[in-house]
């Protein structure tokens, strides 16, 4: 039978893939260029019989997705650069009390207030370091409407695995751009709901970590009662400064996103096999490095594109092996120089490294991408 | 028979972390009994709280708690009181955690008339990180951060829950520690945004800077100075200068904003 199919903005597509996921929670604040995300979900929530609530500000959005989160529900919020600012705080909260949500970030340009309409991709630390504190992080990027749909399913799944938050990562040009998509059947995508504990309630800790890195979560109003803090806890989720557990716990909760990278990472490798060159792109500017790409192999130079879908945690062990392969790696984004850090962490010196970056509201062109091969190889 | 505050303390929680003298537990008992007079089911009620000595309260009982970050509690509660409109949802916290930090998530629960009862035990400073200034601190009074007096006019917590929209609000204090738990269980009976202040003490960094002598000072100015509602109707503005109006201080019916929601939801799905 012929899939259903529509004509989606990114911003459309987000949402509709988090209802596909089992959202029934939304907290948000209004922003550019996140907010049609907000405006599909006051719509379609309360027909599914979920809830819809704009808060005061960008921390009450944040703070009411977390304490419905924690009653059971899939709870979302959408922002933009500056909202995530705000909602650094209530992030690390979200990591530290490990709760289950997922934050979509349009990208615009920054610092402060910036191109509110411009697209931008300044948000890359932000999404990693984002809070303070030492914390794990999990971040997706996707580039088409298809991908934004299928992978804020895959955000909310990572973010019930994971016991954590999952950051999406738009921005202005894929969150607004509309494309046919093919609307998923229930059963077509994997979607993993959070389990009640395997133990009795008087049994229950909520950070026990003999169920290993990820302990199950309870719902408060459920039959397990049990205490939340952001302050560091021991396994019984109460405070503690005893040394041991406070350094077990922060170790647990980095370490549940690094032992797992296989099950978290996803990447897309095009044209990489004989590539001599390769271009590091996520997002917006995937699109334009996949154009670049296929001119420049019409024209005989070996050029292929590797693009992390998941940009936290960075595949680092996959781009190290690739800079063994390639004479020159190339990362194009819009921003003056993030993701290339990660990028020449991990290379150590093994090839040629070279950024494209750009932060003036316009996106990287194909043909900015095709100067700056034939510039450096 | 004495009242059995075991049955909703977490056993191995105790002690507090409140310093003798200190009003907080006055105010935990009083809630415990509020609690037990509402006959509140433990696995359907949540307590929220921000950050600062009276926000420890909810590690100590024994319901979902949630001991949140600093000002975040009126948030927190509303996310878990329009996720889950069956649980009873109760916010405990400061004074500057309430109405500085939290002053917007504050206003705007009040504003919802969302079904929560807010108790919030002001002790006119910043207790936990050792005696600054807050909003609720007395003009000219000494904090840590006013060594000259404090120079800023004063928050009326009762006056600022009414203006933003609060249907039911009361004060009291913790010498009045019987009329405690009796507001409290009024207010969660209210049906909307209930807001419980009760004016508490902090002889460590509030006191003995300004010149009580001990926490019987403290507690005697709360009586001294404490003035029911029905009083308060008969004096002038001048003569309650300086006093505290103690008691039911707003009532009003009001569309909750849950129900609302509810019927909101039910507009949606006739469409």
């Amino acid at each position: 039978m012929a899939k259903k199919v529509a004509l989606l903005q990114g911003n459309e597509a987000c949402a509709y893939g988090a209802l596909y996921a089992g959202c029934s929670f939304f907290g948000g604040y209004p922003i550019t260029p996140s907010t049609e995300v907000a405006e599909v979900l006051a719509r379609e929530l309360p027909k599914t019989g979920g809830k819809f609530i704009q808060m005061e500000d960008e921390i009450g959005a944040m703070a009411s997705v977390l304490g419905a989160a924690l009653t059971g529900v899939k709870a979302l919020t959408a922002s933009s650069g500056p909202g995530i600012s705000l909602k650094q705080e209530l992030i690390g909260y979200a990591c530290i009390a490990e709760i289950p949500c997922v934050i979509v970030n349009v990208m615009r340009g920054g610092p402060s207030t910036g191109m509110p309409t411009g697209p931008s991709q300044s948000d890359i630390m932000q999404a990693r370091w984002g809070t303070h504190g030492d914390h794990a992080a999990i971040a997706v990027a996707p580039a088409s409407c298809q991908e934004i749909f299928s992978e804020t399913v895959r955000a909310f799944n990572l973010a019930e695995t994971y016991r954590m938050p999952v950051q999406i990562l738009l921005d202005e040009i894929n969150g607004h751009m509309r494309e046919r998509i093919e609307l998923p059947e229930p059963g077509d995508l994997e979607v993993v709901d959070r389990q009640a504990p395997p133990v009795s309630p008087d049994q229950y800790l909520p950070y026990d970590p003999s169920f290993g890195d990820v302990p199950p979560l309870a719902a408060f109003g459920s039959e397990y009662r049990f205490h939340v803090t952001g302050l560091n806890k021991a396994a019984d989720g109460f405070p503690t400064t005893k040394a041991k557990l406070v350094d077990a716990e922060e170790r647990r909760q980095i370490r549940k996103v690094e032992a797992n990278r296989d099950q978290i990472e996803k990447n897309e490798e095009y044209m990489v096999d004989d590539a001599e060159i390769l271009i590091v792109a996520i997002g917006t500017i995937s699109r334009s490095a996949r154009h670049a790409v296929n001119e420049l192999r019409k024209q005989g130079q070996k050029v292929g594109l590797f693009r992390p879908i998941t940009l936290w945690p960075f595949p680092e062990r996959r781009i190290a092996e690739l800079a063994g392969q390639v004479k020159v790696i190339i990362v194009p984004e819009m921003n003056l120089g993030q993701m290339i850090l990660e990028v020449e962490r991990v290379i150590k010196g093994a090839c040629a490294l070279h950024g494209i970056g750009r932060v003036d509201g316009e996106p990287i062109s194909p043909s900015q991408i095709m100067d700056k091969v034939k510039e450096v190889y | 028979m004495a009242f059995d505050y075991d049955k909703y303390l977490r056993p191995g929680k105790l002690p507090h972390i409140w310093c003798p003298g200190c009003g907080h537990g006055i105010v935990l008992k009083g809630l415990l009994r509020a609690i037990d007079a509402c006959q509140l089911e433990k696995n359907r009620t949540a307590i929220v709280s921000g950050i600062g000595c009276a926000s420890r309260l909810p590690g100590y009982v024994d319901f979902n708690t949630l001991h949140t970050a600093h000002g975040r509690a009126a948030a927190f509660a509303t996310g878990i009181k329009m996720a889950q409109p069956h649980m009873n949802v109760l916010v405990v916290g400061g004074d500057g955690d309430g109405v500085a930090i939290g002053g917007n998530h504050f206003i705007h629960a009040c504003r919802r008339n969302i079904d929560m009862t807010y108790v919030i035990c002001n002790n006119f400073i910043y207790g936990m990180t050792g005696g600054q200034f807050s909003p609720c601190t007395p003009t000219g009074d000494k904090a840590s951060t006013t060594p000259y007096g404090n120079p800023d006019p004063t928050f009326d917590i009762g006056k600022l829950a009414i203006g933003a929209g609060a249907t039911f609000v009361a004060r009291t204090t913790a010498f009045h520690a019987t009329q405690i738990d009796k507001l409290i269980a009024e207010g969660i009976r209210h049906k909307g945004m209930a807001v419980i202040e009760v004016l508490d003490d902090c002889p460590t960094t509030y006191g003995r800077r300004n010149k009580f002598r001990s926490v019987v000072d403290m507690m005697k100015r709360f009586k001294e100075l404490a003035v029911p509602v029905a009083k308060a109707a008969t004096m002038s503005k001048e003569e309650l200068d300086g006093k505290f109006v103690t008691g039911i201080l707003h009532r009003e019916e009001r569309p909750e904003y849950c129900e609302q929601y509810a019927q909101l939801v039910k507009r949606a799905q006739n469409l």
